[in-house]
């Protein structure tokens, strides 16, 4: 049987990403609707193998050696892997190597691709995307008709379980001939300490809302009065109006606290990967369209400005 | 070292996004048009660099609605030229893979080691321009950058894998890096600033023909129906905080 379906293991060290096995999941789906094999490509010969028994076959991507990376190497990988086996839909996810390789190997290859990709289906002959732009303000129906259809999928799309099965999929080992001009040097590991936000019940998260630096006592005081830490969104960070530590979603951490308190955040993807999961979201936006009441419980559009000191004088702040 | 910024104009996610007639696009008619937030940064960490003593800035963008304002703030930070390709209509959804087709045939007529953008902008629907552009044109690249260093022929770029991690690698140059932060918040120019630069310098303009389609065929944009989604709370700033405050009480997370 041929294959149909490639999924890119993103792992560069450690566990294979929770993103492979959402991709595995709905790989095999998309794979019995082509009726083909689902195909794993892995960096290196030494990963967890028993684990990507969601899969028909494991293509070894030789020469990628784990505990590092590199875009071109990577890249060279992958491509031995599609043409040595000639996909329909290659699957990454929008993380770093997938916003590294889709582009570049869709290019290369001549295919249609789809980006913040949320759901996906066969139509005929075609493959359908739906896909998230203008941070999640609006979807996107697209339909790709090249022989090779190449898809980056927002983690968390679709649910990981289904891509845990136990098989035992061959192995096929790829040697990759293209020598790429760049070398994979080093993985660099965060500094630990500091605020741990993920161990915090609840969290008062603040977003680019806020406005500037002299505003985020407003939410401290609040946070301080609910005796729990400040959490914010990326651009709080970026500003440097508070340390790494604090930073929740995709290059910051996933937290999951009973209530997660968000006060001026738009709600862009790469934040919701990191909090969607929390059990109860409460979000203030003075934009009644913000994304983020897409997944919050309970939303209000009333100005952070007049909601959190009032909020504050309720927990003797 | 020569840097080329590669810039670009998008609609102001602040504003209501609303779809067009045939629903396969935003309307553009009554939106802000500004200049992409990473491509922000992408400018910032090349000034940093001249800053450094090392670098010469060319920002270059295709023609988009508003795009001379950008470009003229650019200069007025510090950038040495500014180019704009046209030759495209101005007012439609560049693709991705147009975008990069415009870009590469100017760059293959120019002379550079870096090219430097956004690592994504909020329309990507068919890919991130820095993967693309370079495969286009042949050479190296990274995406979600947020340091980078030149080291005689090659360039050691950091970039961000997740959860804080980075992965460091060596790319021979030229190379195309999507930029993800700077290593500071974007300068501002003042009003004056851009004045002058718009008194005294030129934006070049050169006309290319290119193209190249990697995205497929939009059947339909719309907003996302709401799948549940928040019970919003009705009311004054007081009459609201009174029902978080209930609602957090109920989870036992506060006394008072
Ligand atoms: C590879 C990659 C990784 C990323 N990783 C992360 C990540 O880990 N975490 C993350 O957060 N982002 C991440 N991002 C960035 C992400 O795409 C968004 O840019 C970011 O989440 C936006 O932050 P924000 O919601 O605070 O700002 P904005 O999107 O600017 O939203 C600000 C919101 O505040 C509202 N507002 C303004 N004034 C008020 C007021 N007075 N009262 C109430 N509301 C108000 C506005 O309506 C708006 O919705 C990443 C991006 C990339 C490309």
């Amino acid at each position: 049987m041929a294959i149909s379906v490639l999924v890119l293991s993103e792992r560069i060290a450690g566990e294979h990403p929770e993103a492979t096995f959402e991709l595995l999941g709905k790989g095999s789906k998309l794979a019995k609707q082509l009726g083909g094999e689902l195909a794993v490509a892995v960096a290196g010969t030494d990963y967890p193998v028993q684990e990507l028994g969601g899969a028909d076959v494991i293509l070894e991507l030789a020469g990628l050696e784990a505990g590092a990376y590199a875009a071109p190497i990577w890249e060279a990988g992958v491509a031995a892997a599609i043409a040595a086996s000639s996909p329909r839909v290659v699957l990454m996810s929008t993380g770093t190597v997938g916003l590294d390789l889709g582009g570049s190997l869709a290019t290369r290859f001549g295919g249609q691709l789809a980006s913040y990709v949320i759901d996906l289906d066969v139509d005929g002959e075609e493959i359908l995307a739906t896909a998230q732009l203008y941070g999640g303000k609006m979807l996107a129906e697209v339909a790709l008709d090249s022989f090779i259809c190449f898809a980056t999928v927002i983690p968390g799309s679709f649910p990981a379980d289904d891509g845990r099965s136990t098989g035992s999929p061959r192995v096929e080992r790829i040697e990759v001939g293209e020598k790429p001009k760049a070398v994979a040097m080093a993985i660099r590991e965060p500094e630990t300490g500091g605020v741990d936000i993920t161990a915090a019940p609840m969290l008062v998260s603040v977003g680019r809302g806020i406005g500037s630096s002299d505003n985020l006592e407003l939410v401290q005081e609040l946070a301080d009065a609910l005796k729990v830490p400040l959490s914010a969104s990326r651009p709080v960070i970026d500003s440097g109006w508070l340390p790494k530590p604090h930073q929740v979603g995709k290059s910051g951490k996933k937290v999951k606290p009973s209530i997660y308190l968000s006060f001026g955040i738009s709600g862009a993807p790469e934040h919701l990967e990191g909090m969607r999961n929390a059990e109860m979201i409460i979000a203030c936006n003075t934009d009644p369209g913000a994304p983020i009441f897409e997944v919050a419980h309970f939303g209000t559009t009333v100005d952070l400005f007049d909601l959190v000191p009032e909020l504050t004088e309720r927990f003797g702040g | 070292m020569k840097i080329v910024v590669a810039m670009r104009q998008l609609a102001d996610l602040v504003e209501e996004l609303e779809v067009n007639a045939d629903g396969t696009d935003i309307d553009r008619d009554f939106v802000k048009f500004v200049s992409n937030e990473w491509d922000e940064a992408a400018l910032e960490e090349a000034l940093c660099h001249k800053d450094d003593g090392d670098a010469e800035i060319t920002v270059v963008a295709l023609d988009e609605p508003d795009v001379d304002q950008t470009l003229y703030t650019a200069l007025a930070k510090g950038a040495d030229r500014a180019v704009k390709l046209t030759g495209h209509d101005p007012e439609g959804w560049i693709r991705t893979g147009d975008r990069a087709a415009i870009l590469a045939s100017w760059l293959e007529r120019d002379d550079f080691d870096l090219v430097l953008t956004g690592v994504q902008a909020a329309d990507d629907l068919d890919g991130q321009l820095a993967g693309v552009l370079a495969e286009r044109l042949g050479v190296r690249h990274a995406a979600v950058v947020v340091g980078f260093h030149d080291a005689d022929s090659a360039v050691q770029v950091e970039q961000e894998l997740g959860g804080g991690t980075v992965a460091v690698s060596s790319l021979e140059l030229p190379a195309v890096l999507g930029i993800q932060a700077a290593r500071q918040t974007p300068r501002y120019a003042s009003i004056t600033r851009i004045r002058q630069a718009q008194q005294t310098q030129t934006i070049q303009e050169v006309e290319i023909s290119a193209g190249g389609s990697l995205g497929g065929t939009v059947r339909k944009i719309s907003p996302p129906k709401k799948r549940g989604g928040a019970e919003m709370l009705e009311g004054s700033a007081s009459e609201v905080a009174e029902r978080i405050a209930e609602l957090i009480r109920s989870k036992g997370l506060a006394r008072s």
